[in-house]
């Protein structure tokens, strides 16, 4: 018999981190789920595709990095990367779209960068980005919602389109984009954009199909879904509330104020709270322990700048969505905003105090 | 708003930052009473129990100790005695496995019970009629420390002179699985209550606040009923969570203040102390029983029969195990302490000592080893977790780049290292043990630059005083050569004489100089050494006489006088004693002898032991010198590597043969001798690399050696003082040479 | 002419910025530690001597004086990474391979010394007690482990001996923990 050293604390929770980030990815479901019966099957194509690539290409890199591969992969940190931007990504995007996104999301921003835990940027948010700049064209031809499309797309035509451009019947992606009246349709953020740029008032805008109610059709849902497993990741302690709370609230506050001011061109704050990515973004990929903010304090200001300026770029920017860059850009401000939000340590005076 | 004291009053209770809620465990042993072990066959009292350092020893190797007698002294005020914990006989003082968790060896006092348990005479104090020195003596002399975990000593807590507002009685007990102060609360609440009367009066608090966790119902109950009749007394549950025992959670916990950093409690009019050294007290005050044992909760899913016991300190851990039935498993951990803060030990002689509270031996499944440890992925959880509002990841990066400029600036020294972060960790880093390593490596390094800030002081001191010896050596030459002359022109040519008169001159001419105090010193101090010398002598000759009363002795017909016969025994004695003693060190240096070729030293050595260290140092002073010249065996020729060897063997054996032909001789002379031919040896192996440059110092030893060679066999008093002036002259020699 | 007047221009200027730079030289003198008392502090003091210079002080000097900082086997890198820092220059290797910093301490084998004061006189630190003629024993707390001591000695009866561990010093080396296998 021989004892075992070992050093306290002897006993551990037993949550892991393999155990948090499938809670995540568990947690996205219902989002998945909505999106998949309203827009189509072909973001599940894109997770198979993205989830295939990630795991390959962080196996790929371990490798070369001379590390144990099972227990990274293990994590499950890769396959929540992958999800994260197979549902951003529009669902009928070439396979090679998702494919790059990945393993950049994977190789370049994740591991070049030291692995788990050391990445500065969000890798799914900064693939996403790197995909936007580089291809603008397949990544803004989202299809309208299934009750809107002119050709009823089976889980067969999702495949065939997302392999070969064309779906089964030989429609091209912007044939399908195309409605019943012959109408080129985007993204409810996208329609609004360009009616506005156009010179339609906000009204005038709401009047268009793809938008339902307050928001977009079958955007609503989406993100209500997200909201839902957002709400499941806080009761589980797996996120904490600070960052979406700060984030919607910046957004809510942001867009509610111009919305007042100028009731014409810039939409309401339920608008923009259920439209396009924000409930994922708020929930999902600010929350991303990594590139995210670590004190209290830090992570109220880290959402509150999202918030910002994704209000900032929807309104006044160039692109309709901007939780990716938003993300980005507020990743960059965490180190130093986990410098200045110190908490106060035990027994030691504040900043303030001490002058 | 209330003030703070109403608040207490009315049973405010807040909360600290942070903490966690492990399963508690604590069902499996709080509901049993307290056990008692059979003696155990031996007790292992180390020796040091407490922070501080250890008491004088009182006792020897093999003496029959009582009941409650010391076995170390308090000297000073950081020591704490220990006391037999039960009456038997002292086996050994010895290094053995300590309590701590690097099992280091620490001086343990083994003790062999006699079964009798027979107690030393007890005083018990009557508390009205004694002083607060006599109460603080008597908590110090019954060797209580700190109970809780640290092992503080009590007396130092308690004789604190700044006013006290609150004393704090500790009885949270927060760890999982221990619930030895539960238990004794369950059973001695009255005698802790007393304990606190004691504390009391020495400290006169404003008011008593007992903090008791709720998951301890009748503990609670107990300490409720023995306090009614004490109005400033306030038992306080506070909620179950991890670590509001620590001294500065329970302080906020009951007071809401923080103790202001790198303070101390009593800085803002508050003492805690722990629930059992409450007890300890009153049990060395009013029974005279000092703190010889102890309540440790033994548990753990390997044991079938999980308990709290009554163990005398220094039982060791297998009898306690034993004792509960205890099954080990593979890789089995055994932990001393709670789950959370407990170290792991290397094996069970570990005894049982002031701070021990826990024995835990938990199974694999019960409590999981850690696994591999991943990646920080920066969830903060720690963060949230960490009772000192600290950011354990950013101190875990830190401590991992040894950036000990940035672990001050997030506070590291403020982690009161409680394991609350690495409990928490989903990635299964063992943040404390980052924290502890940085901890110490810091510790070190502060040690490191004192050390530094001393060895300066010492480097510049010695500096110092070197010029000023120069400078005053330099003087002494001027004067001596004017003495030398003098002493030339007055043509005394009696060595002695020559000695004495130069010493005198020395004496004569320092005299004058007032600010060469120092030169006059060293002056005495040669004429001091002239007197030892010579009083040296006289016991030479003294030798000499006894010798030959004994040779006279050995002829027994020439001696008829009892007085001489009496001298010849006494000198029989001595010589049997001095060949007894001859005898060990002689066995020891055999072995070392027969590497070395010389067959001569060899039967001088076991004839005589001085001879035979003389003989080793030879053999080192050869193979130190043939080490030196093999590695310049390039350059030097055969005869030249040789020939230090045939001078250093030529100088030994002269040395061993008077040595030899002086049966007579002092040992004293053997030394000097001996030392010479080293140093010879020694200096002409180094001259042999640098011949030129090594001449003039090589020169001065020439006359001295051959003084000595040729005085050694004749008187010893002579020979001494022609040694003396032969050194006197080469030294000077020296000098000159240098200046 | 317009060369002429520039020059006078652009003369007088340098003269009068000069002049304000000179005088807040003066004025604005910021009082710091002379370089080598900085240098001194960060060098460990040992005065072993290893470096060149009969001590750390005058180390100290000539690093000042633009002679290299990686001599300082007792600092180690920790030491050198100090030195590049304040001095502004490329952290270096230690110019010599030297042995692991284990901390040591002479330590003098007492029946075997002669007493010939050759290591007192050697000790930079004054750590070696002892008369002529008598035994020298080492003050274990003074003593920097320069090793100076041990070359004099004629009879080779010193030894650098590793300091012992102690549970006060001990760093938390789990693996080191021997581990009392039984049956």
């Amino acid at each position: 018999m021989s004892f075992k050293i070992a050093s306290s604390p002897h006993q551990h929770n037993q949550r892991s981190t393999a155990q948090i980030m499938r809670l995540v990815v568990l947690a996205c479901l219902p989002g998945i789920a909505v999106q998949a019966v309203l827009f189509g099957y072909g973001v599940l194509i894109q997770l198979l595709l993205a989830i295939i690539t990630a795991w390959l290409s962080e196996a790929l890199i371990l490798v070369l990095r001379k590390k144990a591969i099972m227990p990274r992969l293990k994590d499950n940190s890769a396959l929540l990367t992958a999800v994260l931007l197979a549902v951003a990504i529009p669902p009928y995007a070439p396979w090679w779209i998702i494919v790059i996104g990945t393993a950049f999301a994977i190789i370049m921003v994740k591991q070049l960068y030291g692995g788990l835990g050391h990445n500065l940027f969000n890798p799914a948010m900064a693939a996403y980005v790197l995909l936007l700049v580089s291809f603008p064209l397949q990544m803004t031809q989202w299809l309208p919602p299934m009750s809107l499309q002119s050709v009823d797309l089976t889980p067969l035509d999702a495949v065939c389109s997302i392999f070969t451009q064309f779906s089964c019947s030989g429609f091209s992606l912007t044939q399908l984009q195309t409605s019943v009246d012959g109408i080129t349709m985007a993204t409810p953020l996208d329609t609004l954009r360009t009616d506005l740029s156009r010179g339609l008032t906000l009204s005038e805008s709401m009047q268009r199909p793809v938008f339902f109610s307050f928001a977009g059709t079958g955007w609503l849902w989406v993100n209500l879904a997200y909201l839902a497993g957002g709400i499941l990741l806080i009761q589980q302690k797996i996120i904490s509330w600070r960052i979406p709370v700060s984030i919607l609230a910046a957004l809510f506050l942001l867009s509610g104020i111009a919305s007042l001011a100028s009731p014409d061109t810039v939409a309401g704050p339920l608008f923009h709270l259920f439209s396009g990515g924000t409930m994922l973004a708020a929930f999902f990929i600010a929350t991303d322990p990594v590139s995210a903010s670590t004190t209290n304090r830090g992570r109220l200001i880290f959402g509150a700048a999202i918030g910002v300026i994704v209000f900032l770029i929807r309104n006044f920017g160039g692109y309709p969505d901007a939780y990716a860059f938003a993300v980005l850009l507020a990743n960059m401000a965490v180190p130093l905003i986990d410098y200045y939000t110190r908490p106060r340590t035990y027994g030691h005076r504040t900043r303030s105090e001490l002058k | 708003m209330p003030s703070l004291f109403k608040q207490i009053q009315a049973g405010t209770v807040w909360d600290f930052h942070g903490g966690i809620h492990p399963p508690a465990r604590k069902t499996q042993t709080n509901q049993k009473p307290i056990a008692t072990l059979p003696m155990p066959d031996r007790l292992y009292i180390p020796l040091r129990q407490h922070i501080g350092v250890p008491g004088q020893l009182l006792v020897q190797i093999g003496q029959r100790v009582l009941k409650g007698q010391a076995l170390t002294s308090a000297d000073n005020s950081m020591a704490v005695p220990v006391h037999a914990p039960t009456s038997g006989v002292v086996l050994s003082i010895a290094p053995h496995t300590s309590p701590h968790p690097s099992a280091l060896p620490e001086l343990t006092l083994v003790l062999a019970p006699d079964g009798l348990d027979e107690w030393r005479v007890r005083e018990p104090l009557n508390i009205s009629h004694c002083d607060k020195v006599q109460l603080l003596n008597r908590i110090q002399d019954s060797g209580i420390a700190g109970m809780g975990g640290a092992g503080f000593p009590t007396h130092l807590k308690s004789g604190v002179a700044q006013p006290v507002d609150y004393l704090i009685i500790n009885a949270v007990e927060c760890e999982p699985y221990i619930s030895a102060d539960d238990l004794l609360m369950q059973e001695a609440a009255t005698t802790i209550v007393k304990g606190i009367d004691i504390l009391c009066r020495l400290l006169s608090p404003k008011a008593v606040l007992i903090g008791i966790e709720d998951d301890k119902p009748i503990a609670t109950a107990a300490m409720k009923a023995a306090c009614s009749q004490r109005e400033h007394y306030y038992v306080r549950t506070v909620p179950t969570k991890y670590p509001s025992g620590g001294e500065k959670q329970l302080i906020q916990l009951l007071t809401n203040k923080e103790v202001p950093n790198g303070r101390r409690p009593i800085d803002i009019g508050i003492v805690m102390q722990n629930v059992g050294t409450a007890f300890a007290v009153a049990q060395a005050v009013l029974d005279d029983h000092p703190l010889i044992s102890r309540i440790v909760t033994v548990a753990g899913d390997t044991l079938s029969q999980q308990q709290n016991v009554l163990a005398l300190l220094g039982t060791p851990v297998s009898d306690l195990l034993d004792a509960c039935g205890f099954q080990p498993e593979h890789k089995q951990r055994i932990i001393m302490g709670g789950p959370m803060m407990g170290f792991t030990l290397p094996d069970l002689s570990v005894p049982v000592v002031k701070t021990t509270n826990c024995i835990l031996a938990p199974t694999v499944a019960e409590l999981p080893a850690a696994t591999e440890e991943m990646d920080c992925i920066r969830c903060s959880a720690c963060a949230d977790a960490c009772p000192a509002s600290l950011l354990p990841q950013q101190l875990l990066w830190y401590s991992k780049a040894r950036d000990n400029e940035k672990l001050a600036e997030y506070n590291l020294a403020d982690c009161i290292e409680c394991g609350a972060c690495a409990y928490v960790c989903p990635s299964e880093i063992p943040l404390v043990q980052y924290y502890r390593v940085a901890k110490a490596d810091i510790r070190e390094q502060q040690r490191e630059a004192l050390k530094a800030e001393q060895a300066k002081a010492r480097f510049e001191a010695r500096n110092e005083r070197l010029e000023r010896e120069k400078q005053e050596r330099l003087e002494r030459n001027q004067q001596l050569a004017a003495a030398r002359q003098q002493q030339q022109t007055s043509g005394a040519g009696n060595a002695v004489a020559d000695a004495l008169a130069r010493i005198k001159a020395k004496q004569a001419q320092a005299a004058p100089q007032d600010e060469q105090n120092k030169a006059q010193i060293l002056a005495e101090r040669e004429l001091k050494k002239q007197q030892a010398r010579e009083y040296q002598q006289q016991k030479a000759q003294q030798q000499a006489v006894e010798e030959h009363a004994e040779q006279h002795s050995q002829t027994p017909a020439t001696s008829n006088s009892t007085d001489s016969k009496a001298a010849a025994v006494a000198a029989a004695i001595a010589r049997a004693q001095a060949k007894k003693a001859a005898q060990k060190p002689e066995q020891l240096i055999k072995p070392a002898q027969s590497v070395d070729e010389m067959n001569k030293p060899v039967r001088a050595a076991e004839a005589d032991p001085r001879k035979a260290a003389i003989a080793a140092a030879i053999a080192r002073a050869k193979a130190k010198q043939q080490a030196q010249t093999e590695t310049e065996s390039e350059t030097k020729t055969e005869t030249e590597t040789t020939a230090p060897l045939i001078a250093a063997d030529a100088v030994n054996k002269s040395a061993v043969e008077s040595n030899a032909a002086s049966a007579i001789e002092d040992p004293r002379k053997a030394a000097v001798a001996a030392a010479l031919a080293r140093a010879k040896a020694k200096k002409q192996a180094n001259a042999e690399p640098t011949e030129q440059t090594e001449a003039s110092t090589t020169d001065p030893v020439v006359p001295e050696t051959v003084v000595a060679e040729t005085v050694v066999a004749e008187d010893p008093r002579k020979a001494a003082i022609a040694a003396a002036i032969a050194r006197a002259k080469a030294r000077k020699q020296a000098d000159s040479e240098n200046s | 002419m317009t060369i002429l007047s520039a020059l006078i221009s652009i003369g007088l200027l340098a003269l009068v910025f000069g002049a304000v730079l000179g005088y807040a030289a003066i004025r604005f003198k910021v009082e710091t530690d002379p370089l080598v008392e900085q240098i001194d502090d960060l060098l460990p003091q040992t005065q072993c001597g290893q470096c060149g210079y009969p001590g750390c002080k005058p180390y100290a000097q000539a690093i000042a004086d633009g002679d290299d900082i990686n001599k300082c086997p007792p600092g180690g890198e920790a030491t050198i990474r100090k030195l590049a820092d304040l001095m502004g220059v490329d952290v270096k290797p230690l110019n010599e391979a030297q042995t692991e910093n284990v901390k040591r301490v002479a330590y003098i084998r007492e029946d075997e010394c002669i007493g010939c004061t050759k290591c007192i006189q050697a000790c930079p630190v004054d750590a070696i007690v002892g008369a002529s003629k008598l035994m020298h024993t080492v003050l274990v707390d003074e003593c920097t482990g320069c090793d100076l001591c041990v070359e004099p000695c004629p009879v080779d009866c010193i030894d650098m001996i590793p300091l012992p561990a102690t549970t006060d010093r001990w760093k938390w080396d789990l693996t080191a923990i021997p581990v009392k296998v039984v049956e």
